[in-house]
């Protein structure tokens, strides 16, 4: 019974290709699956956004938005009539091929991320050797279409955003690449299922992810920081500053193509989120041996919808970084912390068994980070705060 | 060869086209990005996954990026009204590219005699493969590369930097 609810998804689908005829049944497996993926994810994608305006709303001490339905959750269908029923506006200026290629691009790059996540046991669409390598071309590829977005509007705030935006997605995602380097060292694959399959394992039935270990520690931290920079959320959503920028690349974009960008962005941070807990939180595995009879599906989304409430929170709390302050960040700090992890990860690699290296591979890491700490502060000459105007 | 080659070849050989054609310049970037496209689906076609997707992701999310933001830094990004698309040693560049090709078109069919007779075996290459490979048999090259590419990142770091005496921070 158990087995079958884990299973659930599978076997409708092959319940449902069985009314086929024997030649269609592979293709209209393959079908069969991209639908759930673009039913599912868009699906979420709607609980999220309602999920943020109500959760940073309590964050800023006010309600959200609580009219559409009970408690407000059924605003995101009125969102998606409104931007359904809006009028497109094209600027006269603008070029009207890439303007409109542009956000019709982002979304089918970004949903090609997904093809390789693994969402439950035996649930993944395309089961290919160099899955997670396949996601990272697909994650920079994102970049092209942002860059047309803004270049095409012929609008200086859209240009100025698509440049920051492009600015900073490459500087994040060589990070981002370094920090997941480190599980493909440790895993010997690029498999993400294999991945998952190497941390779906209990010794007193606590799991093995990698997470609970110093280098998956701080392999993880500095992934969500770059993939946060990477989906451009705040702390590091200067691309889109309103403050500064309106709406950065996509400025002159209203309409449906706007809310392609939207989801664009946010089908960006689900996906993100999927990896990240793909490769450090055991995907689908359970956190306890003991729970391991909940469908494995279940618990792949909930890291992902954890991790958003993660983003949501951040996003609440931290005030947004300067550009300079951005790029110092991403090529001073986290980038040297992935390097010197890779070399932690190695050491960890080739000491064997035995308590003595998560002595020394902790003592590595705390003791550079607290001396970057110490080396970056002294430089900065932090005094008592002066005002210049205010007194 | 098969009916998915047909398509990609076309794709990329009109990528290539629209890139060298076109008026503006961002535009020409944009289908040379498809062209690059086209070759990654060429090797995605071949079954060579791993050189497909570093195609992707080098030339796709880096080179194309870095075309790009080379044109906006530089230059406007319209080519003048008057006057063709076409410099004026046009025919130089034709001469040049046109040896180019036939000498790699001439390796290339030295390479192997035989090489286009018969349904070829195809060596199934993991990127497990690639990877014993590059650490094994290949490990100096593969340092060169990285001591190249390291000298390359300083050299960039310095160009940047400031050029102030006497301080620290840039």
């Amino acid at each position: 019974m158990l087995e079958k609810a884990d299973q659930i998804f599978i076997l409708l689908r092959n319940w449902l290709v069985g009314f086929l005829p024997a030649g269609w049944q592979t293709a209209a497996g393959v079908v069969l699956g991209v639908i759930g993926i673009v039913a599912v994810f868009p699906g979420l994608f709607a609980i999220t956004t309602v999920l943020e305006r109500k959760g940073l709303g309590r964050i800023q001490n006010r309600l959200g938005p609580n009219r559409v339905g009970p408690f407000g959750i059924l605003q995101p269908i009125a969102d998606a009539i409104k931007s359904l029923t809006k009028e497109d506006i094209v600027p006269r200026d603008a070029d009207a091929v890439v303007h409109f290629l542009a956000p019709v691009f982002l979304v089918v790059v970004v949903f090609m991320g997904f093809a390789v996540l693994p969402v439950g046991r035996n649930m993944v669409l395309v089961d290919m050797d160099a899955s997670l390598l396949f996601y990272f071309a697909m994650g920079a590829s994102t970049e092209v279409s942002i860059f047309m977005a803004g270049w095409s509007s012929r609008n200086k705030y859209s240009l100025l955003g698509a440049m920051r935006a492009v600015a900073q997605m490459i500087s994040y995602e060589v990070p981002l690449l370094m920090s997941s380097v480190v599980i493909v060292m440790m895993t010997g694959s690029l498999s993400l299922v294999k991945i998952v399959e190497a941390q779906n394992q209990y010794s007193y039935g606590l799991p093995h992810w990698y997470i609970f270990t110093p280098w998956g520690f701080a392999a993880f931290v500095m992934y969500a920081i770059a993939g946060t920079a990477e989906t451009n959320r705040s702390p590091f959503d200067l691309p889109e500053g309103e403050s500064e920028l309106v709406a950065g690349y996509f400025t002159e974009y209203s309409g449906f193509k706007f809310a392609l960008f939207f989801l664009g962005e946010y089908l960006g941070m689900l996906s993100i989120s999927g990896l990240g807990a793909t490769l450090f939180l055991g995907g689908w595995s359970a956190p306890l041996a003991v729970l391991n009879w909940v469908p494995s599906w279940i618990w792949f989304f909930a890291k992902v919808m954890l991790s958003i409430v993660v983003f949501i929170w951040v996003r609440g709390t931290l005030p947004r970084l300067r550009q300079d302050q951005l790029m110092n960040f991403a090529w001073k700090f986290v980038l040297p912390m992935t390097l010197l992890d890779l070399v932690v990860a190695a050491v960890w690699r080739f000491m064997g068994d035995g308590l003595l290296r998560w002595f020394v591979c902790s003592a590595i890491l705390i003791g550079v980070y607290v001396a970057a700490g110490r080396w970056g502060m002294r430089s900065k000459h932090f005094g008592p705060r002066s005002y210049r105007y205010a007194e | 060869m098969g009916f998915p080659f047909w398509i990609l070849a076309a794709l990329t050989v009109a990528g290539a086209l629209a890139a060298v054609l076109l008026r503006n310049l961002v535009h020409c970037a944009l289908a040379l990005t498809v062209a690059f496209a086209g070759l990654a689906l060429l090797f995605l076609n071949l079954d060579a996954q791993f050189a497909g997707f570093a195609q992707i992701l080098v030339y796709i999310g880096a080179v194309a990026i870095l075309v790009v933001f080379a044109i906006l830094l530089t230059r406007s990004t319209e080519t003048p009204k008057d006057g063709g698309v076409f410099s004026r040693t046009w025919f130089v560049g034709l001469v040049i590219s046109a040896g180019a090709f036939a000498v790699l078109g001439w390796a290339l069919l030295q390479s192997q005699p035989g090489l286009s007779l018969g349904p070829a075996t195809a060596p199934a290459a993991t990127v497990q493969q690639i990877g014993t490979a590059l650490m094994g048999r290949y490990v100096l090259a593969l340092e060169i590369v990285a001591l190249l590419l390291t000298a390359a990142l300083i050299g960039a770091v310095i160009v940047a930097r400031h050029e102030r005496e006497g301080t620290k921070e840039g």
